[in-house]
């Protein structure tokens, strides 16, 4: 693990007016998180995890503060320019799998490396597949599929590119335990294969517990500064 | 580059998985319904183009009714052209055997410059193309002059002071036109004999022409230098004059081919435009991903671009394919509508399949298609955000403006664009409304079945403004199918009646008035009654109020090319049935006085004339001026045999002139008529019954074309039935299941569902045979004047057909969604 700052946030806010006044979601959030590692991000429902995960990722732009994403200020960018940065070195997975019903799960795996224009796409898809155990579905489509294994092939999906950095927004909390457990240690297991940097928002305390790192958020608040 | 490739990729898979079928295949109509009728009538156009110059047998010619002079041959020749000369005159052929009128044609080696003469070697024997003229001293004469004369190939016969052995039979000349005065049967002589037949003398009816051809170039050159310095009897014409009325007619025709087609148009673009909106919104989370993955806006944007262009180029592609395939059928309908072989299609309406699909897709997908790429990434994990939604002025605005675009294409005259927008704002209005009006109304009798039949009533309700679109758009389809049929009963009903009791049968032409007597007698003796007859007077024009026509200023082209030729006059002392007065009075009964002229109204306007004027004509020779009393409106359908300008009865008599007659002769009476021509070889019989059959039959077949250019508007109206389908079908997939583990059985929901589909076929083709009937009783009211009939007929159709076509399409296009297990739907939701 080295030591290589990939991902920083200095007094990141985010407020939204709404018709009741001007309504703050984050507050002054500042963080640092070094090349490799871990990191889980709990709270109740409503913190403000999945904003704080949209910032970070430049899906999303703060009202004030700054996010230094792998050697990119993301405000100083255009959408398309964060789009570049994460066509680059960002991997999501989703809660809600977010497979395209109409690609097969090759397909959708294949989808990043199509955008990269990078060769071998089907043969490296491929391999993604087989390293979450679904070699065998690769020709059937997301309604196919449990939702166990849609996420398998999200994760997949989010590996085959060589991401320096996976954000990953409770990617369990729409399965059962049991598929819930298998989708937590592949990504656990990837994640150590690679050497990729993991942000983990999550409700699991246990899952929490494996990550090298806990941020706790609290209505917009970073609550430990660990 | 990459986002083409990325777009071919992504475009297939999308074909794949049937997420683009109800888009394409609504573009692919729209496309073949525009090219079917493209491709035909531009072949239509291009043969009677062509035709328009074989019936000059030449590309311009000179005329004049006495000799012409050597001058502009010379002139033709040394510009390159080719030439030749004709002199027309009628005469009567003698042999031993009997004599016959006929039209003798004197033609220089060369006739004709353009199209064939054909002859063939014995009497009904296989007809080729003639290679030159008659040899000097030898005539080819058609098979009724030989008849007549009872003579065959090889026998000699008499013109004026000449003789010739007959060579060939003649079949057909390029020249020959189509008219009743030309019924008169042929002979082609050569030139050179035309001073040794010694018939041709001052004052007798002769034609002389000089034929020239060459390039359009040449042609035009020729015309303008010499057009100005002609003398005044002389007339120059070319094919432009020839088929300006042609092309001003096959324009109509392919106008109202074009806008019928149009329907279709619409319908389907409105289907496209339910599709591209069910595209883009299941498309707005793919999007979103692929900006999380890093794709630019301008990469998403150009994805679509050349998506649609892709869709735009193979919809084209297999629209104007079909359309193709489809135009044979109208050709093959229409073969007996044109009296010649269609030349090959040509490539040019592939461009209006082109065009078609373009315009569809930018006005009713691309800016539905465009609005995905401002789906903000952070869809991806807000689900509810959706782009920021375009103004529907804007969406409606593209729409109209492509609509209106590619309606001027076609008629490219404001005011009828201006007419059209217009009848079809208020029509779409209309058709809205009432379809609202019906879906509202009907929706109520919900209590009165089964669980089935209000499930399915209640799924109308629910989805209004879809059922509404559904319901109008099918009740287009099957409206116009309709409404065609009653059109075509009313034109041939309204046509049938026009026709007196007892219709004749027969024409006679070039009856000696000095013969009439005796023929009436005839008559009398065989057939117990006397026919009426109609002098017929050839004369021309020459002085409107004093000022001849050389220095009249014509208000319309038309008027003058009639005033330029000899015109057909006649006299009578009766209004014919077939003529109503507009203005002034007709002659009073036994009036023989001071000549005076009854003319058509359309006509007179035409010529800038009314009542009071005074009009100069030259009749054989003879002057004679007549001043306007009335004006009349014609119906030109009624087979009886009219004239713009009638003379009142008195000193006309004392004109050049021959009557004809028509009659009617029963088949076992039919000797008469042989009795008639030994007695009177001059006359010409002319068939009326062969007329009867094919005017009955062109009335099918044209309306037969237009009905088959409807059958598009229909599967148009199919294609926005299965694009509502689509729309709804995850709402309906969801439905079911729902319905399933309530305990619904399969065949429940499929009845709910069925009785749905029904119901909405119902409604459109009540509102079709509601429509139909509307539009039907105004133009029988106002066009036909005809009384109008309530035709059970058409409402059990309309009703029937609406029912078991949208009930069945509808059925089976959501059969799927019933059909899939409920748990994978539930567990997918
Ligand atoms: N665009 C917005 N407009 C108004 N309020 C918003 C907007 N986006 C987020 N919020 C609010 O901000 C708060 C934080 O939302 P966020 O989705 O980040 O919470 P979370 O911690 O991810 O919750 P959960 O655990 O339920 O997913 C919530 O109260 C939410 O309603
Ligand atoms: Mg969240």
């Amino acid at each position: 693990m080295s030591d290589e700052i990939v991902l920083s946030a200095t007094g990141l806010g985010k407020q939204v007016s709404s018709p009741e006044g001007t309504l703050t979601i984050l507050e002054n959030i500042n963080l640092q998180v070094s090349s490799g590692e871990v990191v889980a991000l709990v709270g109740p429902s409503g913190a403000g995890k999945t904003t704080l995960l949209a910032l970070l990722a430049g899906l999303d732009h703060p009202t004030s503060g700054s996010v230094e994403l792998c050697g990119s200020r993301l405000e100083e960018l255009d959408e398309d320019g964060r789009a570049q940065v994460r066509g680059r070195d960002v991997g999501f997975v989703f809660q809600s799998f977010h497979l395209v019903p109409s690609l097969t799960a090759l397909e959708n795996v294949m989808l990043p490396l199509e955008l990269a224009e990078a060769d071998n796409a089907a043969q490296r898809a491929r391999e993604a597949l087989e390293s979450v155990g679904l070699g065998s579905r690769t020709g059937h489509y997301p309604r196919q599929l449990s939702g166990g294994e849609k996420q398998r092939v999200a994760i997949a999906r989010a590996f085959v590119s060589n991401p320096a950095v996976l954000f990953a927004d409770e990617p369990t909390g729409n399965l059962d335990t049991a598929s819930g457990d298998r989708v937590s240690e592949l990504l656990f297991n990837l994640n150590k294969q690679s050497g990729t940097t993991l942000i983990l928002v999550t409700h699991d305390k246990e899952l929490a517990a494996r990550c090298d790192r806990v941020l706790e958020l609290e209505a917009g608040r970073m609550l430990n500064r660990s | 580059m990459k986002s083409l490739r990325f777009a071919i990729r992504s475009l297939v898979r999308d074909l794949r998985a049937g997420e683009l079928t109800v888009l394409l295949f609504a573009m692919i109509i729209a496309v073949t319904s525009m090219t079917a009728v493209g491709f035909f009538t531009d072949r239509v156009g291009r043969a009677m183009q062509a035709q328009a110059a074989e019936t000059l047998a030449a590309d311009l010619l000179i005329r004049s009714p006495v000799e012409i002079g050597d001058t502009y041959l010379q002139a033709g020749a040394a510009a390159g052209m080719r030439t030749a000369a004709t002199a027309e005159f009628p005469t009567v052929a003698i042999a031993p055997g009997g004599r016959s009128l006929s039209i003798v044609t004197a033609a220089t080696e060369g006739y004709p410059l353009r199209g064939t003469v054909l002859i063939a070697d014995k009497m009904f024997g296989d007809s080729y193309a003639a290679d030159g003229v008659p040899e000097p001293g030898t005539a080819w004469a058609e098979a009724g002059v030989m008849a007549r004369l009872d003579v065959d190939l090889g026998d000699t016969i008499k013109l004026g002071s000449a003789e010739f052995r007959l060579t060939k039979v003649l079949e057909f000349r390029p020249d020959q036109g189509m008219g009743f005065m030309s019924l008169a049967p042929a002979i082609i002589v050569n030139a050179a004999d035309v001073a040794a037949m010694d018939v041709i003398r001052p004052g007798s009816r002769v034609t002389h022409k000089q034929l020239f051809a060459g390039t359009p170039e040449q042609t035009a050159a020729f015309r303008a230098a010499w057009q100005d310095r002609l003398q005044p009897e002389e007339r120059i014409s070319s094919i432009e004059d020839a088929s300006e009325q042609i092309a001003s007619a096959i324009e109509r025709a392919k106008r109202f081919l074009t806008l019928a087609s149009l329907v279709t148009v619409i319908l389907a673009a409105v289907a496209t435009a339910m599709a591209s909106r069910r595209y883009a919104l299941r498309h707005l989370d793919t999007v979103a991903l692929l900006k999380s993955m890093g794709a630019s806006q301008a990469f998403i944007q150009q994805t679509m671009l050349a998506q649609l262009a892709l869709i735009v180029l193979s919809t084209a592609a297999i629209g104007t394919a079909l359309g193709f395939a489809g135009q044979t059928v109208l050709a093959e309908l229409s073969a007996r509508l044109t009296p010649f072989t269609l030349p090959e299609p040509s490539m040019q309406a592939a461009l209006l399949g082109l065009v078609t699909a373009a315009t569809v897709a930018i006005g009713f997908a691309l800016p539905q298609l465009l609005q995905l790429r401002t789906t903000p990434p952070l869809r991806v994990l807000r689900h509810d955000l959706a782009p920021p939604q375009l103004s529907t002025g804007l969406l409606y605005g593209v729409a109209i403006a492509a609509l209106v675009t590619m309606i001027w294409s076609i008629v490219q005259e404001l005011k009828l664009l201006l007419y059209i927008v217009g009848g079809m704002a208020a029509m779409s209005l209309v058709a809205v409304g009432a379809g609202w009006v019906l879906v509202r109304a009907f929706t109520r009798f919900r209590g009165a079945g089964g669980v089935a039949w209000r499930y399915g009533l209640a799924n109308i309700s629910r989805r209004g403004r879809e059922s509404v679109v559904q319901v109008v758009a099918f009740g287009l389809g099957i409206m116009v199918l309709l409404l065609l049929t009653v059109v075509r009963n009313d034109v041939l009903r309204d046509w049938e009646r026009s026709l007196p009791e007892n219709t004749p049968n027969y024409f006679l032409l070039n009856i000696e008035p000095g013969d009439w007597d005796d023929i009436a007698r005839l008559f009398q003796q065989e057939l117990g009654a006397v026919p009426e007859f109609l002098p017929l007077i050839r004369g021309r024009i020459t002085a409107i109020n004093g000022t001849s026509i050389n220095d009249y200023e014509f208000p319309s082209q038309q008027a003058e090319n009639f005033v330029r030729r000899e015109a057909n006059l006649t006299w009578t002392p009766t209004l014919a049935d077939s003529n109503k007065m507009v203005a002034g009075e007709w002659w009073p009964e036994g009036y023989e006085g001071a000549l005076q002229i009854s003319i058509e109204d359309q006509f007179a306007r035409n010529m800038g004339v009314g009542i009071g004027d005074t009009l100069e004509f030259s009749v054989g020779g003879e002057i004679v001026t007549a001043p306007i009393v009335s004006t009349r409106r014609i119906a030109w359908d009624s087979l009886q045999p009219n004239f713009y300008i009638v003379f009142s009865p008195g000193d006309v008599r004392q004109l050049p002139q021959t009557y004809l007659s028509s009659l009617y002769i029963a088949d076992e009476k039919s000797a008469v008529l042989r009795t008639l021509l030994q007695r009177y070889p001059g006359i010409t019989v002319f068939d009326l019954q062969v007329i009867l059959t094919q005017v009955r039959s062109i009335i099918d077949r044209a309306s037969m074309a237009v009905q088959y250019v409807f059958l598009f508007t229909l599967l148009a109206g199919v294609v926005v039935l299965l694009a509502a389908v689509q729309v709804t079908r995850d709402e309906r997939r969801f439905e079911s299941a729902i319905l399933h583990t309530l305990g619904a059985r399969r065949s429940q929901i499929l009845k709910g569902i069925a009785a749905e589909f029904i119901a909405l076929g119902g409604l459109a083709g009540f509102l079709a045979s509601l429509g139909a009937s509307a539009i039907g009783y105004l133009l029988a009211r106002f066009v036909f004047d005809l009384a109008f009939a309530i035709d059970p007929l058409l409402w059990i159709t309309g009703l029937l057909s609406g029912a078991l076509i949208v009930g069945i399409t509808g059925t089976l296009a959501t059969r799927k969604a019933v059909n899939e297990p409920p748990v994978r739907v539930l567990r997918n939701a």
